[in-house]
């Protein structure tokens, strides 16, 4: 039936697309300069465009790209079992800072940091294995989100009319309790009689990725009488926000200014600079002074803030702002100990 | 490991069979051409970096024997059951289950057990969980009637839900998702190809893939689940314990898929995490189709899609991960779509 010419068909037509969109292909890059320093990167679950937590992260790369033209080798791994892979692959080719986003990278990148000494590793909301030293090569760069979330927090009691307000987590890990724990306490501090609804989106990571729970859980806290809530779960976020809008009622972001993603509703958001992170730890490897070991940022040194800018001036009232930056610098003179857990 | 003997077809088969191979290979290149031409990317490049990162250099090759390990060993464990006429879904929860278990053991194993009594220790608590939860779908066809593809597909998702349950309830240390690390000597070593994961565990995949391909040619179990599978009343008829050996099968694949957990846990992470080896028991359905269930070919199948998967990692830096993800089904569809016309797989009328 023709299965010669079936055969050379394919052939010719394999031949004809190949050539045909190498002519039509925009100019690859050009090669980069052997003597620049390679940057590369991994990111979590829920990938580029979660709107927070990896869009944060990319934002501090392009910022280093501007300021020191480091080259940059980004990775999406497309599931678990190539989160790993991915890393592997850059130490591999020999860059010179290898960063993966995110606390589930954690094991992986001590492992592979003993294994590849000579390349440089971060890991973002990296969570240290117990009883052993972090490698020399890794720098594990922590946030003190439960600073912020405090902050967000008396922002969400000084502002609640029904005095209930809620949380949505993503996975429910340690990590995510600290936001949690953060924002309870914040809540507690100004508004001692108000009440805090939780809820996680789940125990896998895929909880950070799913919008459409987001919004039930949020919608559930709504009509249980919240007029406000506070998330930090990633993608899932979307849904909460989206939740605030059709309800209109308010939502704080996470991790990057959210005002954008849904302008009637954001409060505030309580920002992670993780860019400020991936910037300074891509400035020192520029600069050859790249040390590993844990690092902590918190209000003290701007890793964690809120927003109180001319977009939702309309929502946040001066007096509350104020007060807000009041209880921010309490906590950085250590008058108040915000708990983490 | 001779390709089998019994069900060689002729010379012509062979052949037709190779250039359906071939032809499918050349509609997902085309397919795939396309896509990469609608994300605005060269074909040329993609192509290029593709084979680059995978057989280019000896990283590449090291990480593709890395992945063809397990994948070997959930196609035989789909393969097996196949024959019997049963259709092995399951192989993803036999293999978590397996690596939970293989985990724990490995982990409460006393640190100074050698390597001798240790790797056969851990691997045989993953053998026998595995097998356990295979075993237990092939009697609920067998003696209930239960259809094992609806059977595993629910266990799949009770076994991940229970690993993790039962990780974040006890088991997960720090504030990680991943179990105690298991002890020195239950490790598979590292081949120690420039960096590569590949360990030690390929040795295991290819003596199991030997010992399969042996058990269906030549030994009288491999002939009995032929016979089930070909035709369960004549079986009967010939006196053969229909249910007994549906049962056998799906244990053996359950064995087969534990000791792919087995080298996720012994050979790379070393604990149990969550989404460890996640897919792999069911792209072990794609190898053993596309190797039309034969153990030799099987080790070739396993090799295309861990190329597959290697090389949709080395271009991730050229065209959107969507991309590559859909560039792996159309492999897999195109494959199935003309290798199904030149030969029925298992051919089981139940």
């Amino acid at each position: 039936m023709g299965s010669a010419r079936l055969f050379g068909g394919l052939v010719a037509l394999n031949v004809a697309l190949v050539v045909i969109g190498h002519a039509i292909a925009p100019a690859t890059r050009a090669a980069p300069a052997p003597d620049a320093v390679t940057i590369g990167l991994v990111f979590d679950v829920g990938g580029r465009d979660d709107k927070s937590f990896n869009d944060a992260a990319w934002r501090g790369l392009e910022w280093a790209r501007r300021d020191f033209g480091v080259e940059l080798l980004v990775i999406e791994p497309s599931d678990g079992a190539d989160r790993e892979a991915a890393l592997r692959q850059l130490a591999a080719r020999g860059v010179d800072l290898v960063i993966g986003v995110g606390f589930i990278f954690s094991a992986d990148l001590e492992k592979l940091a003993r294994r590849f000494p000579t390349v440089a590793f971060a890991g973002v909301d990296f969570s240290p294995s117990e009883g052993v030293a972090v490698p020399v090569n890794l720098a594990g760069l922590r946030f003190r989100e439960h600073e912020g979330s405090f902050v967000v927090g008396a922002i969400a009691g000084l502002t609640t009319r029904t005095k209930v307000v809620g949380f949505v987590g993503g996975m429910k890990i340690p990590l995510i309790r600290k936001f949690e724990a953060g924002y309870i306490a914040g809540v507690r501090h100004v508004c001692p009689d108000c009440r805090v609804k939780s809820a996680y989106a789940g125990t896998e990571p895929k909880a950070f990725a799913d919008p459409m729970l987001g919004q039930e859980l949020a919608g559930a806290q709504f009509d249980d009488g919240a007029d406000i809530i506070y998330h930090a779960s990633g993608k899932t976020g979307a849904g909460v926000l989206a939740a605030a809008e059709a309800r209109h009622k308010l939502a704080i972001g996470v991790d990057s200014d959210q005002f954008h993603e849904a302008p009637c509703c954001v409060l505030t958001s309580m920002i992670k600079r993780v860019d400020v992170a991936v910037h300074q730890v891509v400035a020192d490897v520029v600069a050859g002074r790249f040390r590993g070991g844990l690092r902590e940022l918190g209000l003290a040194e701007d890793g964690v803030g809120f927003v109180a800018d001319d977009h939702n001036r309309r929502l946040l009232p001066p007096a509350v702002v104020a007060r807000a930056r009041a209880l921010a610098a309490e906590v950085v003179a250590g008058t108040i100990v915000v708990p983490s857990q | 490991m001779t390709p089998s003997g019994v069900d060689r077809g002729g010379d012509g088969a062979r052949f037709a069979e190779l250039r359906a191979a071939a032809v499918a290979l050349l509609a997902a290149m085309a397919a795939g051409s396309l896509l990469i031409i609608l994300a605005g990317a060269s074909p040329l490049e993609v192509w290029r970096t593709l084979v680059a990162r995978t057989f280019g250099d000896a990283y590449g090759a090291g990480q593709v024997v890395f992945r063809a390990t397990p994948l070997v060993l959930t196609g035989l464990a789909v393969a097996v059951p196949l024959r019997a006429g049963l259709f092995n879904i399951g192989a993803e929860g036999q293999m978590i289950a397996a690596a939970m278990c293989c985990a724990v053991v490995g982990a409460a194993l006393p640190a100074a057990t050698p390597a001798l009594l240790a790797l056969p220790v851990a691997m045989a608590a993953a053998a026998v969980a595995g097998g356990a939860v295979g075993a237990a779908t092939g009697a609920l066809r067998a003696y209930r009637g239960a259809h094992e593809v609806i059977v595993a597909i629910l266990l799949n998702a009770i076994i991940a839900g229970v690993a993790l349950w039962l990780g974040n309830q006890w088991l997960f240390v720090g504030e990680a998702t991943r179990t105690a690390s298991v002890v020195e000597g239950a490790r598979f070593a590292e081949l120690g190809i420039t960096g590569s994961s590949a360990s030690s565990s390929v040795v295991v995949a290819l003596v199991a893939a030997a010992a399969v391909g042996w058990l269906q040619t030549r030994s009288t179990i491999g002939f009995r689940w032929r016979m089930i599978g070909g035709g369960p009343d004549a079986a009967l008829a010939a006196g053969i314990s229909v249910a007994r050996d549906r049962v056998s099968a799906m244990a053996a694949a359950g064995a087969l898929a534990g000791l792919a957990g087995a080298h996720f846990v012994l050979g790379h992470k070393h604990a149990f995490e969550e989404g460890l080896g996640r897919g792999v028991g069911f792209l072990g359905v794609a190898v053993a189709l596309l190797a039309q269930g034969r153990a030799a070919a099987i080790v070739v199948s396993a090799v295309l899609f861990a190329a597959l998967s290697q090389g949709g990692l080395g271009v991730a830096e050229l065209v959107p991960k969507e991309l590559v993800d859909v560039l792996q089904a159309v492999v897999v569809l195109v494959a199935a779509a003309t290798l199904g016309r030149t030969t029925s797989v298992g051919g089981g009328a139940r």
